[in-house]
């Protein structure tokens, strides 16, 4: 009897994400190897790195858009995937067909669409989770607009009205703040951090370094492995930066410079379609 | 006045060729609107190629041609999806090289046959004024159950059409949809061959969708108007085929082509606007 109760208390309190000693990656080339990480439930996380270095990889293998080579993923108490409509998934503005005839509204609604079930039509209690999502992005008035009109700060807030509109336990965010401008960085981060106190978990990839620092409370150095994982104040330090961007990373004084090129996802998926004329530079 | 409309709907085999080419456009036309927002023009114009390699063994068998078609394309379909998931190429290369293939070996078989067969060049070209009854019946239940399919899984298709990651990701079956997707392309192309034939099936697929995106923004405009022309261009096709005596089935697809051109040079971001709009920031 207490047995049970012990593992019912451990199922509700226990890491929102463990990867235990996982590699993956793609065709033959690893991108990640024997990776191992706990990520407990309500955390604010950025897993940060160069290009190439596993970020968006690693995103995928807990949103089981990706099978590891070796070791396993268990997302929300269960192996990944079993708990996928728990989880609401931002995608890299590159990977998205933004001249898709499809309206924010249509965009927020989509975070609804897993939990209907066949043939059911979105009702009363879906309008009012998408309205209110979209105001809480702050996209009401832009509600009817092809996302394609939108600027790059107002992409990111309907593709996040998705997500909320979904009610996820998990938030898994690639490249939330890249190209966006500063009010739209500063209100997504705030919305997120809401979350988190509500016992959400908010994992998200970032290359900048910056961002990592400040909005987040803990961060992941990633480089093929796991560098350092921790309270971004303490990991952030330039021995951590210098093992995690290698010769990518310039130390002046007590600033850390990375340097690192434009294009910055991982290999891409098979069947995976990038739109870069798309991108914009904000 | 109304002779030229009116007389032709007293021949039987006009009023089935209108009822089956009708039929094919609505289906072509609310599968193309998918198929265009993929990026899956190319495999459409492939799986249509990939069914005549059944059509010539199922004439030499004497059997359906409907069942040799279906086996052949969707067998193509799979492969494509498959090889595509788990093969190091791009997509586009392996439509190319299997699409090719299957043709040459209808062609290869074809050339087998030692007398003229006029039948197998109807399923080239199309020949919608020889549908006998049982075909027609054949189409349209085919036809209804494809549509019925995408009405069933019609927000599921949109989301992972939109964004497979964040579908999948988020719970949706993407895989299984998109093996689902290509099973619904290669079943149209079967119901339609009858009506446009192998080589002209893909503009019934893409050419409606294309011309809706010239002139709509919102998914369900989309489909409206691709479906309006779906259904609208095979009518007048067949009566301009009727009155000229030209091949029906190229006859259908050039007027869909006509009014591709008109809303690419008369549509919202048409030559025709682009210019009026220059001109009045100029002025």
């Amino acid at each position: 009897m207490s047995g049970s109760l012990a593992t019912a208390t451990d199922a509700a309190i226990g890491p929102a994400v463990k990867v235990a000693d996982v590699s993956a990656g793609y065709d033959h080339r690893p991108a990640l190897e024997n990776v191992s990480l706990e990520i407990p439930r309500g955390a604010l996380v950025a897993i940060f790195g160069p290009n190439g270095g596993g970020k968006s990889t690693l995103l995928k293998l807990i949103a089981h858009a990706l099978e590891p080579w070796r070791g396993t993923i268990e997302v929300l108490g269960a192996p990944a995937g079993e708990q996928a409509r728990r989880i609401a998934y931002v995608t890299q503005a590159e990977l998205v067909d933004w001249s898709f005839p499809v309206s924010v509204w249509d965009v927020a609604m989509m975070g609804r669409y897993p939990a209907l079930g066949l043939l059911r039509r979105p009702g009363a209690r879906d309008r009012e989770a998408v309205e209110s999502a979209l105001e809480q992005v702050g996209m009401t008035d832009h509600r009817h607009t092809q996302i394609g009109a939108l600027s790059g700060g107002q992409r990111r807030r309907a593709f996040l009205a998705r997500a909320i509109a979904a009610d996820p336990e998990l938030y898994l965010l690639d490249e939330p703040v890249t190209g966006v401008d500063v009010a739209t960085q500063e209100d997504l981060m705030e919305l997120l951090r809401l979350e988190t106190q509500r016992g959400r978990t908010v994992i998200s990839t970032t290359h900048d370094l910056a961002a990592a620092a400040e909005h987040f409370t803990t961060v992941v150095a990633l480089n093929r492995r796991v560098i350092a994982v921790g309270r971004s104040d303490l990991v952030l330090d330039p021995d951590v930066l210098s093992r995690t961007y290698g010769g990518h990373l310039l130390v002046l004084g007590s600033h850390a410079v990375v340097m690192d090129d434009a294009h910055h996802h991982d290999a891409p998926m098979g069947g995976e379609q990038h739109y870069h004329e798309e991108r914009e530079h904000r | 006045m109304l002779a030229p409309i009116l007389d032709p709907l007293g021949y039987d085999f006009f009023l089935r060729a209108l009822v089956a080419s009708a039929m094919v456009g609505l289906v072509c036309a609310v599968v193309g609107t998918y198929m265009v927002l993929r990026g899956y023009a190319f495999m459409g114009d492939a799986l249509s190629h990939a069914a005549f390699p059944g059509v010539v063994v199922a004439y030499l068998l004497k059997g359906p041609f409907y069942i040799g078609a279906a086996v052949a394309s969707v067998a193509t379909a799979l492969a494509i999806g498959w090889v595509t998931r788990h093969g190091r190429l791009r997509g586009d290369t392996v439509i190319g090289v299997l699409f090719a293939g299957m043709f040459a070996l209808g062609v290869f078989l074809f050339s087998l046959i030692p007398n003229y067969v006029g039948d197998l060049f109807g399923f080239l070209f199309g020949e919608v004024l020889g549908i006998g009854i049982g075909d027609l019946v054949a189409l349209v239940i085919l036809a209804t159950a494809v549509l019925a399919v995408i009405a069933l899984f019609w927000n599921e298709l949109l989301y992972s059409s939109f964004d497979p990651l964040g579908a999948a990701a988020s719970g949706l079956p993407v895989a299984r949809l998109d093996y689902l997707f290509l099973a619904l392309i290669a079943v149209t192309i079967v119901v339609s061959l009858q009506a446009v034939g192998i080589i002209l099936v893909v503009a019934m697929l893409v050419t409606p969708a294309a011309t809706a995106q010239l002139l709509a923004r919102s998914f369900g405009r989309l489909l409206l108007i691709a479906a309006l022309i779906g259904v609208a261009a095979p009518v007048a096709g067949l009566y301009l085929s009727f009155w000229a005596n030209s091949a029906s089935g190229a006859t259908i697809v050039l007027v869909e082509t006509g009014l591709f051109i008109i809303a690419l040079i008369a549509g919202p971001q048409g030559a025709l606007r682009s210019r009026a709009s220059a001109t009045s920031q100029g002025a």
